[in-house]
């Protein structure tokens, strides 16, 4: 029996290409969603007093879950750096991988994944000490920035300084721990992350009065889940998650009104709730797929307030985050 | 006396599977065929699941634009050279940390290694209070105390500690003047290299004539002034030609002279420590493995306790140290990769970091690395067998 089961192991290693069904089956038969996420990111993912992952990321993680398995809690979470991210994915070690990502070009082409959409719109900006009366960021000529390893900062950085004609330190951490320590150290300057990143760094500083994020953006930093290549069921189910939030908040429908909804007449909500047609049929889901992420999980504004908008510690405005028609660019296609 | 009679007859040669050597020879081909066989299939199998999967493959990546800046550097690099290049920088920064960890370590090491064994009652204390201190913390939490909490109490660039207004420490690193080379500055090197190779033929001419006739000369001290004399004197006699750049406050930061960064400071300072309590065991163990009937003999001929030490205990020691060593600067190149957690640019920062982040291909790049610390670590080996050779026992 032993001997039979190294076997399968050794066949399973050896097996030219993996010959395993597609990822909502395996979801299925595995009972439970793996979600890269941050390890301690508060708002995007981080562990609450409870030990329960929180925040903006963690919540599509659940949204898929409730779409592909009906209950938002089956979701096994694995924390990874942002040096191991693409490899856990790309290697089935997770099934999607949301963990404040940034949508490049040379990602979606060349690493064998592709990318859902956008959950949150993001930019890198520059944190300094209050003391030091800066006002802008083309004040920084000869800085020591502090930033981490593995993202696209460190890139924006050169290109930022480069452009502006100024030079600049880079002292590169691997975690964000280290850096926010470097830049509280005094070792640097300014601290550059993306600006959701900051405002969360800012209050984990002693004194974050310390402290200004100044207000120059200096990227585009599409955040957004990511799946691999070449199962576009899952790659589908992925993505209407998020369009489904999306929707949901369009159409005034959140976790606290949706059972009022229960017989609508706006036939926009009906098909969005599945009473009328069956739109998760064309991903292998039930006709509730949508229902049961708004209902377990929520809308767009709800996860949105409750891990940094007006709900958190972090107090972000919406901005480019807000739907297109309160006047931020967030738009997800119609179900129907 | 029964002769067992040899079966064989006599000039008929065994069938190959009865000859043991002949046998052992074609097992070992079957195996290295099957082993060339798998790794074939594994590099094949690698290829075809990674292009299946739309997943780049390949080096071409070293040719492409890194785009970001790194702190330190040997070589020139600007964030517009290639990711190539952040191999090479990280590369050199990685040899850098090990090979002045190697020496500080062995310096330390040897000093706490015979401090040890002194017949000073506190000396010999303080040594063993630092080898247990030391080598039972570990290494990453030593690093950290070095960076976070001894640096973090630097004052800021503004407060800057000023060493007679040209050397200049803060928590941003420690600033020193740069020489900068006028013409005519080539003689001075020169003569340093001339005076070096005097100096040794000195030092083997007299080590000859003691050998022959048993008096000698002051070798060493007049190879110092030698060594260090000439080049001084062509200075002054060339009338200086460096000029010093000071570093000095400019906005943020110091501007020009040369800086070392703290995080190299840190990380050299935890490895050369640490390493060096690990190397005091060895070196104490050397020095007691050796009789002590030798010491006593050597000062029954009155040498005094350095001589004894340098010319006696020493040599023999070294037989016993030597491979134990070799160990030791392996773990300590090794340990260097440690740096990405405090920011200090080595390989494993800058190449399995930040270019295997933004190109994503982690099997090159990982394959790499590892070839860099597996050739690092080979050629350590290699120079430490060679040393040890040359220092073993030779029977006369």
């Amino acid at each position: 029996m032993k001997t039979l089961k190294w076997i399968s192991v050794g066949a399973c290693a050896l097996a030219p290409a993996f010959a395993m069904g597609t990822t909502l089956e395996t979801v299925q038969s595995r009972d439970s969603v793996r979600c890269g996420v941050n390890a301690a990111q508060p708002g995007f993912s981080s562990l609450d007093d409870s030990d329960q992952y929180r925040g903006l990321d963690t919540d599509i993680c659940r949204a898929v879950a409730a779409a592909a398995l009906g209950d938002a809690s089956k979701v096994d979470f694995v924390p990874l750096d942002s040096v191991e991210r693409f490899t856990a994915l790309q290697s089935g070690e997770v099934d999607l991988l949301s963990r404040t990502t940034t949508w490049t070009s040379s990602r979606d082409t060349t690493l064998g994944m592709h990318f859902t959409g956008v959950s949150y719109f993001d930019g890198q900006a520059f944190m300094v000490a209050s003391d030091l009366g800066v006002q802008s960021a083309e004040e920084l000529d000869g800085a020591a920035v502090c930033t981490q390893s593995g993202t696209t900062s460190e890139l924006n950085l050169s290109d930022y300084f480069r452009m502006n004609d100024m030079s600049y330190d880079a002292v590169v951490f691997d975690s964000p721990e280290q850096s926010i320590a470097g830049f509280e150290a005094g070792r640097c300057d300014v601290l550059s992350s993306d600006a959701s990143q900051l405002y969360a760094q800012r209050m984990q500083l002693a004194d974050p009065d310390m402290a200004v994020v100044l207000p120059e953006i200096i990227s585009k930093e599409p955040l957004g889940p990511a799946v691999r290549q070449g199962d576009d069921q899952w790659f589908n189910i992925v993505k209407w998650s998020l369009f489904a939030m999306l929707n949901a908040e369009e159409l005034d429908v959140s976790s606290s009104n949706i059972d009022e909804h229960a017989d609508s007449a706006n036939p926009d909500i009906a098909r969005l709730l599945g009473q009328d047609g069956n739109f998760g049929e064309g991903m292998g889901l039930n006709a509730d797929w949508a229902y049961q992420i708004i209902k377990q999980v929520g809308n767009y504004a709800e996860i949105y307030d409750r891990n940094v908008g007006a709900g958190s510690n972090f107090n972000i405005a919406r901005g480019l985050n807000a739907l297109w028609r309160d006047g931020g660019i967030q738009y997800a296609p119609p179900i129907r | 006396m029964s002769v067992r009679p040899n079966t064989r007859p006599a000039g008929h040669k065994p069938l190959f599977w009865r000859d043991r050597a002949k046998r052992a020879i074609v097992f070992q081909l079957l195996l290295t065929a099957a082993v060339a066989v798998f790794l074939f299939y594994i590099i094949g199998n690698v290829q075809d699941n990674l292009s299946a999967r739309g997943i780049t493959t390949g080096f071409g990546f070293l040719n492409n634009t890194a785009g970001f800046g790194i702190v330190q550097s040997l070589i020139d690099y600007s964030s517009q050279d290639t990711y190539g290049r952040t191999f090479l920088v990280g590369l050199l920064n990685t040899l850098l940390v090990g090979g002045l960890g190697v020496i500080a370590a062995t310096l330390i090491g040897f000093i706490v290694g015979i401090a040890r064994l002194s017949p000073n009652w506190l000396l010999a204390r303080l040594a063993t209070a630092y080898i247990e201190t030391f080598r039972n913390i570990p290494l990453l939490l030593q690093i950290f105390f070095w960076y976070f909490a001894v640096l973090r109490t630097l004052p800021s660039a503004r407060d800057s500690l000023a060493f007679g207004e040209v050397i200049f420490l803060n928590v941003r690193g420690l600033y020193l003047p740069e020489p900068l080379f006028e013409s005519g500055f080539g003689l001075i090197p020169a003569t340093f290299i001339v005076a070096i190779i005097a100096s040794i033929a000195l030092l083997l001419w007299n080590k000859r004539r003691q050998e022959a006739t048993g008096k000698r000369i002051p070798a060493v001290w007049i190879s110092l002034v030698l060594i260090f004399g000439l080049p001084l004197l062509i200075t002054v006699a060339t009338g200086v030609p460096i000029t010093w750049d000071i570093p000095e406050l400019r906005g943020f930061n110091f501007r020009g002279g040369f800086t070392v960064i703290p995080e190299f400071l840190a990380l050299w300072m935890a490895l050369s420590i640490y390493t060096a309590a690990f190397i005091a065991e060895i070196v104490r163990s050397g020095i007691q493995a050796i009789s002590h009937g030798q010491t006593e003999a050597a000062q029954a001929l009155s040498l005094p306790r350095n001589l004894v030490l340098r010319l006696v205990v020493i040599p023999q020691a070294l037989r016993v140290i030597i491979p134990p060593l070799t160990s030791q600067y392996l773990n300590l190149i090794k340990n260097s990769s440690l740096a990405t957690a405090i920011g200090y640019p080595d390989l494993v920062s800058v190449f399995a970091g930040t270019t295997l982040n933004q190109t994503g291909q982690a099997i090159e790049v990982i394959a790499m690395t590892m070839a860099v610390y597996l050739t690092i670590s080979l050629l350590v080996s290699m120079f430490m067998n060679w040393f040890n050779a040359r220092v073993a026992l030779v029977e006369r």
